[in-house]
């Protein structure tokens, strides 16, 4: 039987990044307040006085500058682990990742590629209001060059990020910012390493498929559980990678359960929601019960208020309605 | 304190009475609001400008009504010294219907355009090219107004710093760029993020007229931003202003300060703004200390005041969540 311990997500952050520098002497990371001050999160406490500033590496506020910074370090051989304090002010850098980082590979005609992971958190639920609080992965998954992820688990929150290093292309990270108190247990030895593709099934189940991921997942599953108390059985999918999406595991799922609801913290319009909705009608129409339903954010910039907050993102009660909503087509 | 300079600005019984009040007022206003954060009355982040006060509070004698602010996140003290009602700035804090901005802000996203205060930004350097832009509106509509624009030494390292002050310099634009120069953004000091240390070296490369004052004197801000919104006003173009001033307090509630000495916030804090004003004050005969406890009630009363109507002020009903996303367009206007 597997050693089991203790962790909270920002430790399994912490750690990973720990190993992966231990592992190889070329990974470092770099961003805004890791060093002295910890991460903005605090997932690289400790680390500075390990490592030493060459490796954790404050930046000034920069973000294209240092973004694109990372990008020529891998150029030259290193593996940078950019740290962006969250995915509103990657915006500032969204030149560099999206013109530079993930169109180099192609527009070099293959001469040139790109070991990069860029780590950010998202999403709402702290009261941080409309410059802190958005969940804007989908437009990092709109584009060709780059692989996105989002741990949602501990495991992943440790695996992701050695495997993502390994990778010879940009990928960027997303960690929802009400992750990282979580607490439960992950494997205490051995290769914690874990793929960044392929979705999971969290939980198995015959009668509606809740496809989510990142932050959503806890109240995919928690809406499940409340189900089955109404004797419906839901199968959770966690997609881990928003890009590439694991279409085999969705439309498998969707074969067998005849109705899917999906769960994206993004706004409705453009979500990567409408995007899985689309691959399921084209992969697995004629098995569907039920029109796909969505729960995403309202069309409205994340307010400040708890209740509006609240009101405008994904919550247990609206994944039940959704749900209960499809089964009774 | 220089007399030369308190001859240049009148300092009046009415006029030091009212530095003062304005000083402690945001300082009564946001010792307030961090007890009410511990009550999770006030959530989110919350950043106090507690030992800036004299920055925002000097600055703002040089405005008129007409001109346009631009702040940052960190701007109770810039939205009450530009006269932004107490109530409604607490109420906002709280999140109510009553708020500034409905609500929809909290802390770091305070409006009000009757006063021209064009918020609360909390994308670090993202203000500078919104204030451009307003300048040029008024310099292309020929207004003789101007717009002043707070933010960091931080923002300086961002690249909406240096295009802001660009376009700026280039286009002549009636801004005044005043950089409140706290030594840290965030954990990270000015010697860690910045090649050049003198940020009015930043500035001057764009040929703007720049240069710096203490700002935990309030006369000093005073003056220098007067002098600096004249040469505005005057057509010479951008002036920029930097303030060396300090921040008591954490970055935010969540910060631990691991990055900078007790000791050395201690040497700030005898610098303390208020105290150097007040002291002055006595020691002038300007004001007596039976005059400043009186002031010093009235504010209590009008911060408790404050308290009182952001606790009895309405929610915004859930069914408005999406209300002011974009802009009604009235029928008439569309035939
Ligand atoms: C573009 C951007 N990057 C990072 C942050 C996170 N952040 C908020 S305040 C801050 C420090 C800013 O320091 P400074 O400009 O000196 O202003 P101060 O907080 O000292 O008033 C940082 C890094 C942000 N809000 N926006
Ligand atoms: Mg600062």
């Amino acid at each position: 039987m597997s050693v089991l311990r203790k962790v909270t997500y920002r430790d399994a952050v912490r750690e990973a990044i720990q190993d992966a520098m231990h592992r190889d002497a070329s990974v470092f990371l770099m961003g805004e307040d890791v060093g002295r001050y910890g991460g903005a999160y605090g997932c690289s406490k400790g680390l500075l006085a390990e490592f030493g500033e060459d490796r954790i590496r404050d930046t000034p506020l920069a973000e294209a500058g240092f973004t694109g910074a990372g990008i020529g370090a891998a150029l030259g051989g290193m593996r940078p682990i950019v740290e962006i304090m969250t995915v509103n002010f990657s915006l500032l850098a969204l030149d560099q990742i999206v013109n530079t980082a993930a169109a180099i590979r192609h527009m070099s005609g293959g001469q040139f590629s790109v070991p990069l992971v860029i780590r950010m958190a998202t999403g709402a639920g702290r009261q941080l209001a409309a410059q802190h609080s958005h969940s804007l992965e989908n437009w990092y998954a709109h584009v060709p060059g780059i692989k996105v992820v989002a741990p949602a688990t501990l495991a992943d929150a440790r695996g992701m990020l050695w495997t993502a290093l390994q990778d010879p292309d940009p990928v960027v990270m997303f960690e929802h910012a009400m992750l990282y108190n979580d607490e439960g247990e992950i494997a205490a030895e051995g290769d914690l390493s874990m793929p960044i593709e392929g979705a999971a099934i969290r939980r198995p189940g015959t009668d509606c498929s809740i496809i989510t991921y990142g932050g959503s997942l806890k109240k995919a599953l928690a809406a499940a559980a409340e189900l089955a108390g109404e004797n419906f059985n839901c199968e959770v999918i966690d997609l881990r990678a928003l890009r590439p999406l694991d279409g085999k595991t969705i439309l498998a799922s969707v074969e067998k359960t005849h109705r899917a609801v999906i769960v994206d913290e993004g706004w409705r319009t453009g979500s990567l929601a409408a995007e899985i909705s689309a691959l399921i009608m084209e992969g697995a129409f004629f098995a569907l019960d039920a029109p796909v339903a969505r729960v995403c954010s309202a069309e409205v910039p994340i307010p400040y208020a708890r209740h509006l907050e609240i009101s405008a993102t994904p919550q247990v009660a609206g994944i039940i309605t959704a749900v209960r909503g499809v089964l009774r087509r | 304190m220089n007399p030369s300079i308190s001859e240049k600005i009148h300092l009046t019984k009415e006029h030091c009475t009212e530095l003062l009040r304005m000083m402690m007022l945001i300082r009564r206003f946001e010792e307030r609001c961090a007890e009410l954060y511990g009550e999770q009355k006030i959530r989110g982040f919350l950043h106090l400008y507690i030992g800036e006060e004299a920055n925002a509070v000097g600055v703002m004698q040089a405005l008129t009504p007409e001109d346009a602010v631009v702040a940052t996140y960190r701007e109770h003290g810039h939205a009450l010294a530009r006269g932004l009602p107490l109530p409604e700035v607490m109420a906002e804090m709280y999140g109510k219907a009553t708020g500034s901005s409905r609500g929809r802000g909290g802390s770091m996203h305070i409006f009000n355009a009757e006063r021209r205060f064009y918020g609360g930004n909390a994308i670090v350097g993202g203000g500078l090219p919104l204030a451009v832009g307003l300048a040029l509106a008024d310099k292309m509509n020929g207004r003789p107004r101007i717009t002043c624009c707070f933010f960091g030494e931080g923002a300086a390292a961002e690249g909406e710093f240096h295009e802001s002050m660009n376009l700026a310099a280039l286009w002549k634009l009636p801004v005044l760029f005043v950089c409140e120069n706290n030594l840290y953004a965030m954990g990270t000091s000015l010697e860690r993020s910045e090649s050049e240390t003198d940020i009015c070296q930043h500035a001057k490369s764009y040929r703007i007229a720049a240069g710096s004052v203490d700002g935990m004197d309030v006369v000093a801000v005073e003056v220098a931003a007067r002098r600096a919104v004249q040469a505005v006003r005057d057509g010479n173009g951008p002036q920029f202003l930097e303030t060396q001033t300090y921040r008591f307090r954490a970055h935010s509630m969540f910060d631990p300060e691991l990055y900078r000495d007790k000791a050395e916030v201690e040497k700030w804090k005898e610098r303390c703004p208020i105290k150097r004003f007040r002291e002055w004050i006595l020691a002038t005969g300007t004001l007596h200390e039976s005059e400043i406890a009186a002031i010093e009630i009235a504010i209590a009363d009008e911060v408790e005041n404050a308290v009182k109507f952001a606790e009895s002020s309405p929610w915004e009903p859930e069914a408005d969540l999406t209300r002011d996303v974009l802009t009604p367009i009235k029928r008439s206007a569309l035939t």
